[in-house]
């Protein structure tokens, strides 16, 4: 590609809010966007991801706060002045102008006369060359989405800002879409911030995901690590599934804390207790279901030690392909999900069996036990 | 019903099916030509026949006395045209203008309306249909009193001396407004405006508030957004309020009767007096059909100028 290089800028967000008359929609925030990172802002509808960017945009006014885009501050300049531009859901292309007009409207509006050549190499890099002289109605969901990102790619943003913009394609196209983007954005290196429900395409795509919930931001970092390590309940049930236990910490003299559960006696690594835990605290201990190995009761013996135990009897199990998914009611949960891939087959794992559930304690991880247990458990079902 | 998609050259129906299933499907078939009869009779008696009628009458000659024969005289049109050509001339040019006005004054409202009014649309919408309620004759009797001559319409535009200004450009005579081409085209204007910002608000309100946004987001100043994406896509209200406007407006005659004087006659008035009090049928059917003619051609190429067959 001989697209001239353009780099990425980063956003900073300093106490940024939002409030329409009584209802607040983003809490102040502070937030920082590496440049050329892509980055995910992920939430259920309404969580505030949607406002936070059209605020970057300058498409809503902030109540408070600052925007810097590549350190600048734009808090006050209108959308037409800022160095970004948008990817909209439902894709907001001119239907009274071919998809070479779309493409070139930025530029023109900037000045710029010979605009062609631009408007070709862009319309390649998208993979719509022929497509130059159609109507936007003309084309499918897929291509409009590609004119959109084209349009905004157009002019070497410094952050490119993506509003769903997959939410409209089945779920086949998503998925090719979602490389595609990925590849753009890995050759043009523009820093983009991705608006997205849904919590695969968040994983799979961006390099850093911020969660928000309820107009705040419930934690940010790489996917890996806001999975493996979440810090809410919201985010251990929204990316996801977790088991969630109520435990009381028994013992934080070592490395690992000690919790006693009704089910027994559980390790914790300190470091990945977010919640304060002195002794006779109550926390809560997760564990995702794909850590947990199942043993049949009669084999308890087998088992290395040094493992955290539960002892269960399954009550579901439902064969997935590529894993079975058990439920087991347990004394200290009765639906615990452990997700086993199918290599070896216990063919003794079926409903009613006695199992014990045991995991390397290093996967455990530890939140504040005065949240809400559930959060982000329906609003994954509805997103989903 | 798999019978009624079966075209008649489909292979023919296995033995079981009875021939009034065949019926069936036939009259469903017939359904569209009955529900559009009661559309088509309406037509073909209140216009087609009139139509043919008043073609007819055209070309005939004779008097009420003697009564009137289809001679095949066509000189008829030519005579009309020649001598009535001050009215044509007069009833396009008053009825642009208004058609002008009334373009300037709508669009903005119906900008307002469609885009800013917010909770205030129904009102505001109520207000711009409200004169309906009132008599078209009764309203522009209305304009005939704020106009008048000892009127406060006209003292502050003699004091403002504005007067003096239209009068230079010949709108206007002396130190009155009625009975001068600027009464008759406010008059135009005024009651044409409605029919004006009805079709620009519905393609006003139709345009997604998105394509605004992202007219700004790609570097297109507000007015700018307004000159490349708002009015563009407004295209066919603006076709369709001009036309709504401009040909009720040129076939006019109570504004020039009521607000004009003689010198400010359009050509309905004509053809309004020719069948009304002259008498004189073939001229005003005559007068008529080059009305309509003049206005088809002048509407089509106005569309095709316009080219808005593809943004509908």
């Amino acid at each position: 590609m001989t697209q001239q290089p353009s780099t990425g800028g980063d956003v900073r967000l300093t106490g940024i809010s939002k409030t329409y008359g009584s209802f607040t929609a983003v809490h102040p925030l502070d937030l920082h966007i590496p440049a050329g990172s892509f980055f995910a802002l992920l939430g259920a509808s309404g969580c505030g991801k949607t406002t936070t960017l059209r605020m970057i945009a300058g498409l809503e006014d902030p109540t408070s706060g600052i925007v810097e885009l590549a350190g600048n501050d734009v808090t006050a300049l209108p959308p037409h002045k800022r160095p970004v531009n948008t990817v909209f859901q439902s894709y907001a292309l001119f239907p009274h102008l071919d998809i070479y007009e779309n493409v070139a409207f930025g530029l023109r509006r900037r000045g710029i006369k010979s605009v062609k050549k631009q408007v070709d190499e862009m319309l390649e890099l998208v993979q719509l060359g022929d497509f130059a002289r159609r109507k936007p109605q003309q084309l499918s969901g897929g291509q409009q989405q590609r004119v959109a990102v084209a349009r905004a790619l157009i002019n070497h943003p410094k952050v490119l800002l993506l509003d769903e913009p997959l939410g409209a394609l089945d779920l086949k196209l998503r998925r090719q879409m979602q490389l595609e983007l990925k590849r753009i954005q890995t050759e043009v290196g523009i820093t983009f911030v991705h608006v997205t429900h849904d919590q695969e395409e968040a994983m799979t795509m961006a390099d850093q995901v911020a969660v928000m919930n309820g107009g705040r931001v419930e934690q940010q970092g790489a996917p890996a690590e806001l999975y493996e390590n979440p810090g809410t309940t919201f985010v251990a049930n929204f990316l996801g599934t977790s088991n969630l236990i109520e435990a009381e910490v028994a013992d934080t003299s070592g490395g690992d804390l000690v919790l006693t559960t009704e089910g027994g006696k559980l390790a914790l690594p300190a470091a990945r207790c977010s919640a304060p835990a002195r002794t006779g605290d109550t926390v809560l201990v997760g564990i995702r279901p794909e850590k947990i190995s199942l043993t049949h009761a009669e084999d308890a013996g087998t088992i290395p030690d040094g493992r955290n135990r539960i002892t269960g009897r399954i009550a579901d199990s439902s064969f997935i392909g590529v894993s079975t998914q058990y439920v087991i009611d347990t004394p200290v949960c009765s639906e615990f999900a452990v997700y086993e891939q199918n290599i070896e087959r216990d063919s003794r794992l079926v409903p009613g069996a006695e199992v014990v559930l045991h995991w390397n304690p290093a996967h455990t991880f530890g939140l504040d036990a005065t949240q809400d247990i559930d959060a982000g458990t329906q609003l994954d079902e509805e997103a989903a | 019903m798999s019978a009624t998609t079966a075209p008649e050259t489909a292979p023919p129906a296995p033995p079981p099916a009875p021939a009034g299933v065949a019926k069936a499907a036939r009259r469903k078939k017939l359904v569209p030509y009955w529900l559009l009869l009661p559309g088509i009779l309406w037509l073909v008696i209140f216009f087609a026949a009139p139509l043919v009628y008043q073609a007819s009458t055209s070309v005939q000659t004779g008097s009420l006395e003697e009564g009137f024969k289809v001679t095949w005289h066509f000189q008829t049109y030519w005579d009309a045209l020649t001598e009535y050509y001050p009215q044509f001339l007069r009833s396009v040019i008053y009825a642009a203008t208004a058609t002008v006005l009334c373009l300037l004054l709508g669009y903005p409202l119906a900008y307002l309306i469609a885009f800013r009014a917010g909770r205030w649309r129904n009102l505001v919408m109520i207000l711009v249909i409200a004169p309906f309620f009132t008599s078209f004759l009764i309203r522009t009797l209305a304009w005939k009193t704020i106009l008048s001559d000892s009127g406060p319409v006209v003292e502050v535009l003699n004091s403002l001396h504005i007067l003096d200004i239209t009068s230079q450009l010949g709108i206007t005579e002396g130190e009155r407004v009625l009975a001068t081409p600027l009464a008759v085209v406010c008059g135009l204007t005024y009651n044409f405006l409605p029919f004006m910002i009805l079709p620009l608000y519905s393609s006003l309100e139709r345009i997604d508030g998105r394509l605004h946004e992202a007219a700004g987001d790609l570097y297109a100043k507000p007015f700018t957004t307004f000159r490349k994406v708002t009015f563009p896509l407004s295209m066919p209200g603006v076709v369709a309020g001009t036309l709504l406007t401009f040909i009720p407006a040129a076939g006019d005659y109570i504004n020039a009767e009521l607000l004009g004087s003689t010198d400010q006659k359009m050509v309905g008035n004509v053809i309004q007096s020719q069948f009304l009090r002259v008498l004189d049928y073939p001229t005003a059917a005559a007068l008529s059909f080059i009305l309509m003619a003049a206005i088809l051609a002048m509407v089509t190429v106005y569309i095709r100028k316009s080219g808005t067959e593809d943004l509908v």
